[in-house]
């Protein structure tokens, strides 16, 4: 009877464990759900499908990996100007036209490739789509007149005062002061050398000869050292700048990560309950520690440009005075985790107390320590990126401006590239040191 | 006999010499050390616009400035708390999002690419260079990128440190994985259980305090990005400092109301998150 009533209270306790058990497991995915549906509504997430700009999109997925040459005719004074991206440093000499456009007797022949051809002659402009016939435009007193076979498709947009057609091969504008086309090509275009240079348009191959072996181009010095020198100071690409820039956010997480391990070292051992017997300034320096990490760097960098003004050292300082907060914190913790009696058979040898921090302590802590620096090292790479677009240096503040043009998005992907690079490259050598440094433990 | 005395002779003078190398090289190792952290310094301050020593007997001239006029104007604080309240919410609301969509994410990632448990083991290795992958980009390039696809607002920052949470995690999530007890597993394929059941019953019980622990981590980082990433231009309150700071004076009561806001957000999230991440992994109170 007895073992018949407890295994009843023992089935209704288990039963009632299980529910609660099954309420806790419907509830914390309910939870969930309910605060994605509030965030949903709280961040306007069906506002932003109409804000979304999808024709941004396509810009962004065709300028990563094209770019385009704008052929454009001053309708004033009818002087045609073939240019890269439409930069000035991207021009061609007139005598260095690309086997696309030709220029006769004032006709100027535009071959988009496929069939499609654009000519600019006297004030007009003409524009054969294969399959679709010839779009013709000749100004007249102050409004364009437009032949086209109608009905007009809807890539073909036309009012009094511009015509602007749209095309796989590319575009065509007609307006009162100008007549352009935009051809796109699949490439990074002089991303070796400039029009100017000497060297611009040659195969591999020939270059290759040309460095090894082939006559001087500038009797001054060697070719390799010219294309280099070419290569480095390509004003398109800007490679010199961008390595430098790449080199300054390094630098702000070294020095950042590096110098807030050295600060927080020996306030660690202040602050850690086994070496400072004193109370108030363990408490005292926690806070402080806790004073670091809670001011955000993003708070730090504000205050700290104001007081160093833009750039690489500022970045640095900003990354370490937040991470003497953490690593002081981590530190402290290691060192009151250490075996004691290590530090005694030190002692016992007479060794003073710098002796013992030196031979009792540093060896027991040294791998945590490494591997949080490391580790800290490679996070801080892409934290220096981020405060270099707010301090104005490095890599961040380059990316910034690239995308703030809202133009040169081919060199807005050269960057990405580059910073995913220097961040892997960072994370493999700093796995690689914590290998070589302290085993393969961490 | 006398072979031992002559070799305790030479073991010591040896030793000697191998110490004497050893402080020698680690003497090198330390000057060129010293050398670089001088060099790069001195670098950076050359490419800096402001000198250290220009600077550093300014360093208080703006945290002063800020507090006098922040004194002066302490009426306000209040006022302006309440002001910055909603975006503050927005800046943890982003976080929070954040690390949940990217935990969620990342427990897929990982178990799809942890040796004895991944569904799929010939995939192992896709999996582990696409978390790689994701934890290389740095939030930065993808907020930007979507900034102008989606324009302004909390959704760019959102995704950008989801992108860069499910890297993160997925890679603690996995080696977390990988100290699993196979058993419960076992035990639940001999009753015919399925990938997502071995999973959820086998494997999730075993490694969800470490797991939970290391995403409340997170969240704390993340709360840090999505304030940083605000200045960017990504909403929250990083957006409403940036604003205040461009205004300069005559706003920086503003600036110390966000700093403030800013900064006990931060050290109650370090703190809470502290105390249960102790709970979770330790088992006890901190």
């Amino acid at each position: 009877m007895m073992s018949d009533t407890g295994s009843g209270a023992l089935r209704a306790e288990v039963g009632a464990l299980f529910a609660r058990k099954r309420l806790l497991a419907l509830a914390a995915p309910t939870a969930i759900l309910l605060y994605l549906v509030y965030v949903f509504f709280a961040f306007d997430i069906p506002g932003i499908a109409n804000r979304a700009r999808m024709d941004n999109v396509r810009i962004l997925l065709s300028d990563f990996w094209t770019y385009k040459t704008h052929v454009t005719r001053d309708n004033r004074s009818g002087d045609v100007i073939v240019a890269i991206e439409g930069e000035a440093k991207g021009t061609y000499a007139p005598g260095q036209l690309p086997d696309w456009v030709r220029r006769e007797d004032g006709v100027t022949r535009i071959d988009l490739g496929q069939g499609h051809q654009v000519i600019y002659e006297g004030a007009g402009a003409r524009y054969t789509v294969p399959g679709y016939g010839e779009i013709e435009i000749v100004p007249e007193g102050r409004a364009l007149r437009l032949t086209a076979p109608e009905p007009l498709p809807d890539w073909i947009n036309a009012s009094d005062t511009r015509v602007a057609v749209t095309t796989d091969q590319g575009r065509f504008s007609f307006t009162r002061n100008r007549t352009e086309v935009l051809r796109y090509q699949p490439g990074w275009e002089l991303f070796f050398f400039t029009l100017d240079s000497p060297f611009y348009g040659k195969p591999a191959l020939q270059l290759a000869s040309l460095a090894l072996w082939g006559e001087r181009v500038d009797p001054a010095r060697s070719n390799i050292g010219y294309m280099l020198a070419e290569f480095w100071t390509n004003k398109m690409w800007r490679h010199g700048d961008v390595v430098w820039a790449l080199f300054e956010t390094v630098l702000m997480a070294f020095l950042g990560t590096i110098g807030a391990a050295l600060a927080a070292l020996p306030l660690a051992f202040a602050a850690a309950s086994n070496f400072a017997p004193l109370r108030s300034v363990r408490y005292a320096l926690r806070r402080v520690f806790d004073f670091l990490r809670g001011v955000d760097g993003l708070i730090w960098t504000i205050i700290l440009s104001r007081a160093f003004g833009p750039g690489p050292m500022t970045g640095a300082f900003a990354i370490l005075l937040t991470d003497t907060g953490s690593f002081g914190k981590m530190f402290s913790e290691a060192l009151e985790n250490i075996d004691a009696k290590q530090i005694e058979g030190v002692q016992s040898t007479g060794a003073n107390a710098l002796q013992r921090a030196r031979f009792g302590v540093m060896p027991q802590i040294m791998p945590v320590l490494l591997s949080q620096v490391l580790y800290y090292l490679e996070s801080n790479t892409r934290s220096a990126t981020v405060i270099g677009a707010i301090v104005g240096g490095g890599i961040g503040l380059l990316l910034t401006q690239a995308i703030s043009t809202q133009k040169d998005w081919e060199e807005v992907s050269y960057y990405i590239v580059l910073i995913i690079l220097m961040v892997m490259a960072m994370d493999t050598l700093s796995g690689w040191l914590r290998a070589r440094l302290i085993g393969n433990k961490g | 006999m006398a072979d031992i005395g002559i070799g305790a002779a030479a073991v010591s003078s040896r030793y000697m010499a191998q110490v004497q190398r050893k402080r020698l090289y680690s003497g090198i190792l330390l000057t060129l050390f010293v050398l670089l952290m001088a060099a790069g310094f001195n670098l950076a301050e050359n490419r800096n616009a402001g000198g250290f020593l220009n600077g550093i007997t300014h360093i208080f001239d703006f945290p002063a400035e800020v507090l006098h006029e922040a004194v002066r104007n302490h009426a306000n604080l209040p006022a302006l708390f309440a002001q910055f309240l909603p975006s503050l919410i927005e800046t943890v609301n982003i976080a929070a999002v954040a690390t949940l969509l990217g935990a969620l994410m990342a427990v897929m990632l990982a178990l799809l690419s942890t040796r004895g448990l991944a569904r799929y083991p010939r995939l192992i290795p896709v999996f582990r260079r696409t978390m790689d992958a994701m934890r290389a980009i740095p939030e930065i390039v993808i907020a930007l990128v979507l900034i102008f696809i989606l324009g302004g607002g909390p959704v760019p920052a959102m995704i950008a440190i989801a992108f860069h949470t499910t890297g993160a995690l997925g890679k603690l999530f996995s080696e977390v994985a990988e100290n699993t007890d196979l058993k419960p597993v076992e035990g639940l394929a001999s009753v015919g259980a399925s990938w997502p059941q071995k999973m959820w019953l086998g494997v999730i019980p075993q490694v969800a305090p470490n797991w939970l622990s290391y995403a409340l981590l997170r969240f704390e980082i993340n709360i840090r990005a999505s304030s940083i990433l605000g200045f960017v231009g990504a909403g929250g309150i990083g957006y409403d400092l940036k604003t205040a700071m461009q205004w300069g004076q005559g706003k920086y009561d503003q600036v110390i109301a966000i700093f403030l806001l800013l900064f006990l957000t931060i050290v109650l999230v370090d703190q809470v998150s502290d105390h249960f991440r102790n709970r979770l992994v330790k088992g006890r109170p901190a």
